[in-house]
């Protein structure tokens, strides 16, 4: 299963990921032949099989609905990279036009 | 006095500290002296927590003055893998995005190892985020196997594994996601146990792929195994997925070993390409073994076993892709300093603090899940994920443990499967089943290679056991470990162990088992 350099962009830009042209050309190879060999599940008869997404069975597990104490705000800002008056700083979202983009 | 802590189980440290034949002070002196005089050669460490370790040796020392006892692991010394929060350290998963962090909750596992009374050494290099089966892919670069310099320790819990085996602790916590504990256990020569999924709080623990993580130990005995067991497994209200049971006394049955035990030699995986003759031999000649040792031995196929390894490399950077989607910059981790609006940030933030493989896991997992390819991918890798599921429950209802080896191969040179991320994908097709099915499994060292490009390596050999049977494999390790009387010190440390670091007199292993068989 081949990929191509458009898709490599394409799924770069939903990982959120900022590529080389380097690294999109090194990616396009190593992903195609990891999907190469992924591709042999394709091969599978698993029609009318069920999907596992959790190998030990478990039913909904709730806590009692009673507040409690979370991490402090200073604790929680501890690590951030650009806080303000209690809060994470972040750069401005979308551009001067109004795109949210 | 000088302590070789290579030669102590954590019965012999705690005892000796019990019996005031030294001090939880000494034990610390002793960590941090192999530490100094290893570390440089094995760099298993990220960070080392000399001022914790100091306090906690106190405490223990002024309980121990006082007359009051231990818990089951006073006083030993133990380093845990950097994926897990300790206030105190950072927790940096080997990578440069999370360099700088601190943690700010303590991770249950962990938590419950010092509850046990365990003093905490240092945090543990590995593949960064768990990516990995070398410990090559971390951004504060590889660690070297103790039992020979120029090789991998196995990942990606391999500064977890390396420590242990180069005495600088006595027992270690790792993470397993598709063999991260097992893998690094078998190339140096380590017990290393990978507990039945939900049997250990993963919270704490920064999330790999969710459906499959768990937290295990490593031990240079199965007796040290199950006690790490006893400390760490347990329901948390703080996972959801933590199973509640019944504490279980994971030492108690152990000397029963491995007699009337159902024992399965896994034979079809056992043909499979890549997979080392001398491994494969040592395989077969361990199941020959336990015949002896009064179990009941046959031969089982696991038909789409082999199909783990393609279905894992769907399911696990799925999982990944979506985990990691966290590391943006705002709240912790790396940010460019000089974005020009928020999509900048998180997109440079991200390229520049993630390493080369976990931008490939994420990009391999992305796809996977993305509009178009999610029932081709994802969708047929859980549908593969059931067969391989029914395969095992098919095995065990002949058979309480089956037997594969942990790793195709002996440790492989440094750099020799760097460049071919497939490659190194193929260290794991023993041990990611195991994960898949979310079953228990125990690597223990079953000989070393003679082969004439590799000799003189740790072969490690799997024990598997069905959803919550640990008793069942550590029994029968138990048993193996006696009858082989594998020596875990390696050639290279016993040269390095110089004069005046010999095991303390009336200390030594072998009384420490002594004591036990009473």
């Amino acid at each position: 299963m081949a990929i191509s350099e458009q898709d490599v962009r394409h799924v770069a830009m939903l990982a959120r990921l900022k590529l080389t042209d380097e690294q999109v050309g090194q990616l396009q190879g190593e992903l195609s032949s990891i999907l190469e060999h992924v591709a042999t599940i394709q091969n599978l008869d698993l029609e009318g099989i069920e999907p596992t997404a959790h190998a030990v069975e478990v039913t909904n597990v709730v806590r009692a609905d009673e507040p409690r104490p979370g991490l402090d705000r200073e604790v929680a800002l501890l690590n951030a990279p650009e806080c303000e008056n209690g809060y994470f700083r972040i750069p401005r979202i979308g551009s001067e036009a109004g795109d949210a983009s | 006095m000088t302590l070789d802590l290579s030669k102590l189980t954590a019965s012999a440290v705690r005892d000796g500290i019990v019996n005031k034949e030294f001090t939880a002070r000494d034990v610390v002196e002793a960590s941090y002296a192999r530490i100094d005089a290893v570390e440089e050669r094995v760099h298993a460490f990220n960070e080392l927590t000399r001022e914790l370790a100091d306090d906690v040796a106190a405490g223990i020392d002024a309980a121990v003055m006082a007359g009051e006892g231990l818990p089951p692991l006073g006083g030993v010394p133990v380093a845990f893998k950097d994926n897990m929060n300790l206030v105190g350290t950072h927790t940096t998963c080997s990578s440069k995005i999370l360099q700088n962090y601190k943690s700010v909750y303590d991770c249950t596992a962990v938590r419950r190892m010092l509850d046990a009374g365990v003093i905490p050494i240092g945090k543990c290099n590995m593949d960064e985020f768990a990516f990995g089966s070398s410990t090559e892919n971390s951004a504060f670069g590889p660690t070297h196997n103790p039992w020979d310099l120029d090789r991998v320790p196995g990942g990606s819990s391999g500064g977890s594994a390396a420590c242990v085996s180069a005495g600088e602790v006595v027992l270690s916590l790792g993470s397993d996601t598709g063999g991260s504990i097992r893998q690094p256990g078998a190339l140096t020569g380590t017990v290393a146990v990978k507990p039945t999924y939900g049997r250990v709080s993963r919270y704490g623990v920064v999330a790999f792929a969710s459906s499959l993580d768990q937290i295990g130990s490593f031990s240079k005995t199965v007796e040290e195994c199950a006690l790490s067991l006893n400390a760490i497994c347990g329901d948390d209200p703080m996972d959801a997925t933590c199973v509640s049971r019944d504490t279980e006394d994971f030492t108690a049955r152990l000397q029963e070993g491995a007699t009337g035990l159902r024992i399965g030699l896994v034979r079809d995986m056992l043909e499979l390409e890549g997979v080392d003759a001398e491994v494969k031999a040592a395989t077969e000649r361990a199941a020959d073994m336990f015949r002896t040792l009064g179990a009941e031995v046959g031969e089982v196929d696991l038909p789409s076993a082999q199909h783990g390894l393609a279905a894992y490399y769907v399911i696990a950077p799925a999982e990944a892709s979506s985990n990691l989607a966290r590391f943006d910059g705002i709240r912790y981790g790396y940010r460019v300093p000089d974005a020009e609006d928020v999509i900048d940030l998180y997109t440079r933030s991200r390229a520049e603090g993630f390493g080369p493989e976990s931008i490939r896991r994420i990009m391999l997992g992305t796809y996977a899940l993305s509009a178009g390819y999610y029932d081709a991918y994802y969708g047929q890798a859980q549908k593969a994920r059931t067969l391989i599921r029914r395969d095992f429950e098919r095995a065990f209802r002949d058979y309480d443990v089956l037997l594969t080896p942990t790793s195709p191969t002996v440790a492989f040179k440094i750099g020799e499967k760097a460049a071919d991320p497939l490659a190194m994908y193929l260290s794991d097709v023993f041990t990611i089943p195991v994960n898949l099915a979310g079953i228990c499994a125990v690597s223990i060292p079953c000989g070393l290679s003679a082969n004439g490009n590799a000799p003189g390596l740790p072969i490690g050999l799997q024990l598997i056991g069905d959803h919550f049977a640990e008793a069942a494999i550590l029994r029968a390790a138990w048993a193996f470990e006696q009858e082989i009387g594998f020596d875990t010190t390696s050639p290279w440390l016993a040269q390095t162990a110089v004069a005046g670091r010999g095991p303390l007199a009336g200390t030594g292993r072998g009384d420490a088992e002594a004591k036990t068989d009473r």
